[in-house]
């Protein structure tokens, strides 16, 4: 077992146990601490894949971003909903997990009996996803979606602004929220 | 000159739309003298356009005026364009002459009703339609005008669509019964058009007449017959002659100028100006003389039960029509074009002499055995109707004993049998026109109340008349045997009469017409004016009474609109009753009750799959990925 | 030496199912949302190693580009979701059936 191997059974081990603690967390704040263990466990095997600019992205964008973000709802909004005792939806836990296995056997199945490795030529073709590379590729040949990107978070922006804001009159600010109690 | 023609339709035009659009700012001196200025014009214009056509060459006298083209489809074309002579221009003056003096007639006979502006919107309507019937060159041109004066025709007999009473029971259902029973001689006229359009490749009046020799004698027969039906349609002739005496209900001046004048007598037109597929047709033309005769006889019959005085007039127009079919039929179409002229006028005259009896009655009184007497109260009335009667019996040397005789002389020629129809139905008009003058004008008063608030009309409601007096007194110099102007005239439009009966013939005939008129007046005479007791009145009531037990069913029509109510309309409703009841809404709505019920069924199950709960969403999307996958996986 | 593909597609697959079955087990929408954002990280991961697989790319072009709409999607979905917390006063899935309208 080489080294790479051996490390990537590591970091995907955690990525995997993390993404499980999402799921299974009774509190949300601790979902999203989850969470963020497994965005940065993703950003490690970004490197191993050659794409440090997305890892740096990610670190940046979803871990620095949006799990801050989500964070800040949880402490404004609190909420914890006590879910695992639904009773009257037994029968979607049960298809629920079905389905997931479903999937799961699925995509493996598909992918352990199809894929090989990376060849040495298209290996070689790879110039590797640094900030410069992909700096190029995107202000070149994907300029127009580059820029349109640009504005839908522009729009997402005000879309954000317009549907957080308070309604006129509503004064008593965001309730928090004790669900099903 | 001629290329003016098309003035002849913008003034008629104008004046439906100067009239109603401002109309109603127009008063009635306004509106009466927009519409008849508009048409007198036209008649100034007709009037240019005889001359203008006397000046030609007399075989030379058929101009086309083309205006624009209307319908060009691939080789088919349809021109709107005006055919220009004689029989043309005789049809025009008619129209417009005769038009003209009812329109001034009406304007006095239409004082003080509502929507006075509405009667001459569509009375100029219906001159307009009847000039694009008679001048265009093409059979579509004529079908717009035909259609159209069937149009004006039903929006006048039902102008007063809101009366109802007991003998033309709710007037809007005679506009109606008109308006439907032209239909069926419509729908004969277009299938003619077709057959013509297929059989000769052209619609336009000359191309067809020069390429009717193409024509197979079945098809022409078969294009006649189906001309022939459209013709018995419009000039009320057997078996769809039933509207024109429910027509009667319409306003007066609309009974002389279009039930009586002007568009009943567009059938005979339309034989006249297609006479050169008729001559290809002999068996159709028999069948057209003895549809004209037939319906000469039983109208007259008719006539002479009837006591409603319009009715008589009714009656005693479809006879007469019957008449001119008979002439076109065996040929004569220049005395049967010679007939309408002077039976316009005439009938005219006696229609609006009707209007002013009626005018002059309380309740617009026109049952003549109320009457009795009306001589001493409407002195000029009288004499104008005893003048149309004595034109309309035919008596010598008014222009109706003419006109007729013209007609008698061709058709002994041709059928005796069918000439003693026509001179039997000369003594039963004789006798039935004078029937009315005698018991409507002559004799005792017999109805005090009436007599007594009876009144003499206006002078615009006599003057009017007295034109056409003249013109029903004179007319028959238009076409003097011997000299035969006016037959001469129309030759160039239809052709020479096959036969020229000899001298000798022609007076005797003559000489026997005439003996039939006045044996005619003189049994009416003794029937109603002589006591029963005296020499004539016994006579009369001894010949009279030979007839007696076929009164009722004279008096009855014939049973034809009972025939026809129930042979023809109870099984046509019943079938529509079917059709709607079972057919449409059992059917057709049922299929589509059935889908939207159906609709309506599923969309309710598929609405609780659709809660508005993501989860629920969620899990239908995951089952489809999931399956997708599967299907991937496994089947591919 | 370079690591097969299939391993981190299979682990992709892994956190993706994870995701997934969070998304249909749990109730509360917050953590419904982190689910989904988990599904979309493992897309990322496999566009990624494909890209180095194919020695192209445009695999990590379309990583930026969901990025970035993750990014407009978390500021829309969360403000949507604080605007339902003003209105129902939950945040439990089971209570929000808008969708219905």
């Amino acid at each position: 077992m080489s080294w790479s191997l051996l490390f990537f059974l590591l970091v995907g081990a955690v990525s995997l146990a993390a993404a499980l603690g999402v799921v299974t967390s009774r509190q949300p704040v601790h979902s999203a601490l989850f969470l963020l263990t497994n965005f940065a466990t993703l950003a490690v095997l970004y490197i191993t894949l050659d794409a440090q600019f997305l890892a740096a992205a990610q670190v940046i964008v979803y871990a620095g971003g949006i799990v801050i973000l989500i964070l800040f709802v949880i402490m404004l909004i609190g909420g914890d909903t006590n879910d695992f005792s639904a009773a009257q939806r037994a029968w979607s836990r049960t298809v629920g997990i079905a389905l997931g296995t479903i999937l799961l056997l699925t995509v493996s199945y598909s992918v352990l009996a199809r894929m090989a490795g990376p060849s040495e030529e298209t290996a070689a073709l790879l110039q590797g996803g640094t900030p410069e590379a992909v700096g190029i590729a995107l202000f070149t040949k994907y300029v127009l979606p580059f820029e349109l990107i640009a504005l839908l978070l522009l729009v997402a922006l005000i879309g954000a602004l317009v549907l957080g804001r308070q309604q006129e009159g509503a004064g008593e600010g965001i309730p928090s929220v004790k669900a099903n109690e | 000159m001629l290329d003016l023609a098309w003035l002849i339709l913008v003034f008629p035009a104008l004046g439906a739309l100067i009239n109603l659009f401002i109309g109603d700012r127009l008063k009635e001196r306004g509106i009466q003298v927009v519409a008849s200025g508009a048409v007198l014009l036209s008649f100034v214009v007709s009037l240019r356009l005889f001359f203008g056509l006397s000046g030609l060459d007399e075989h030379h006298r058929t101009v086309t005026v083309h205006l624009w083209d209307w319908i060009t489809i691939g080789s088919f074309r349809a021109p709107a364009a005006l055919l220009i002579d004689p029989l043309s221009v005789t049809m025009a003056l008619i129209v417009t002459g005769v038009g003209a003096l009812i329109h001034i007639y009406a304007g006095g006979y239409m004082h003080g009703e509502r929507n006075y502006q509405r009667f001459f919107v569509y009375l100029n309507f219906f001159i307009l339609a009847m000039l694009v019937l008679i001048l265009s060159n093409n059979f579509v041109g004529m079908f717009v005008g035909w259609e159209g004066v069937g149009l004006a025709s039903y929006l006048l007999i039902g102008f007063y669509f809101d009366r109802h009473d007991e003998s033309y029971g709710h007037y809007a259902d005679a506009g109606k019964k008109a308006f439907l029973v032209n239909r069926i001689g419509d729908f004969g006229m277009m299938l003619a058009v077709f057959l013509i359009w297929t059989g000769v490749g052209s619609v336009v009046f000359e191309e067809v007449s020069q390429g009717s020799g193409a024509l197979a004698t079945g098809t022409a027969t078969a294009i006649c017959l189906l001309l022939l039906l459209a013709a018995t349609g419009k000039s009320a002739q057997l078996p769809l002659f039933v509207w024109l005496p429910d027509a009667m209900a319409g306003p007066t001046p609309v009974s002389a100028l279009i039930h009586a004048a002007t568009m009943v007598t567009a059938g005979i037109y339309m034989v006249a100006r297609t006479h050169f597929l008729w001559e290809l047709a002999p068996m159709a033309g028999s069948l057209a003389a003895w549809v004209g005769g037939l319906t000469a006889l039983l109208a007259a019959t008719i006539a002479l039960t009837q006591v409603d005085l319009k009715k008589i007039l009714a009656y005693s127009t479809i006879s007469q029509l019957g008449y001119m079919m008979l002439g076109v039929g065996v040929g004569a179409y220049a005395f049967a074009i010679f007939h309408l002229v002077t039976h316009a006028f005439f009938k005219a005259l006696l229609f609006l002499a009707a209007g002013n009896v009626m005018h002059g009655l309380p309740d617009g009184e026109l049952d003549i055995r109320k009457m009795g007497n009306l001589r001493a109260k409407m002195p000029t009335t009288y004499l104008l109707f005893v003048i149309g009667a004595l034109a309309l019996a035919g008596f010598p040397p008014l222009s109706g004993f003419f006109s007729k005789d013209g007609i008698l002389l061709h058709v002994a020629n041709h059928n005796i049998l069918l000439y003693l129809v026509g001179l039997f139905t000369a003594l039963l008009t004789a006798f039935y026109s004078f029937r009315a003058v005698f018991m409507a004008f002559c004799g005792e008063a017999r109805d005090q109340h009436v007599h007594e608030h009876a009144h003499e009309s206006p002078a615009v409601m006599t003057r009017p008349l007295w034109v056409l007096a003249i013109l029903a007194v004179v007319g028959g110099a238009l076409n003097l045997p011997l000299v035969l102007t006016m037959e001469h005239y129309l030759e160039a439009a239809v052709g020479k009469p096959a036969f020229h009966p000899s001298v000798p013939m022609e007076l005797v005939l003559l000489a026997v017409s005439a003996v039939v008129a006045l044996a005619g007046v003189g049994l009416a005479y003794g029937r109603y004016l002589k006591s029963t007791d005296s020499v004539a009145g016994k006579l009369a009531a001894g010949i009279t009474g030979l007839v007696r037990p076929m009164e009722p069913i004279a008096r009855n029509r014939w049973y034809v609109d009972e025939i026809y109510a129930a042979w023809i309309v109870g099984p046509l409703l019943g079938l529509s009753n079917w059709f709607t009841q079972v057919v449409d809404q059992g059917v057709v709505d049922g299929a589509v009750n059935l889908v939207g019920q159906a609709n309506l069924y599923l969309g309710g199950a598929l609405r609780k799959v659709h809660n508005g709960l993501v989860p629920t969403y969620a899990l239908s999307l995951f089952c489809g990925v999931v399956a997708l996958l599967l299907w991937f996986v496994i089947g591919g | 030496m370079m690591l097969e593909t299939s391993y981190y597609l299979v682990l992709a697959a892994l956190i993706f199912t994870v995701g997934a079955t969070g998304v249909l087990l749990r109730r509360n929408a917050l953590i419904i949302f982190m689910c989904i954002e988990m599904m979309l990280n493992s897309v990322n991961l496999t566009l990624i190693a494909l890209a180095r697989q194919w020695g192209d790319l445009e695999g990590q072009i379309f990583v930026f580009m969901i990025m970035a709409v993750a990014a407009a999607e978390v500021a829309v979905g969360l403000a949507i979701l604080i605007a339902n917390v003003r209105h129902r006063k939950s945040i439990n899935i089971d209570e929000i059936n808008l969708l219905k309208w």
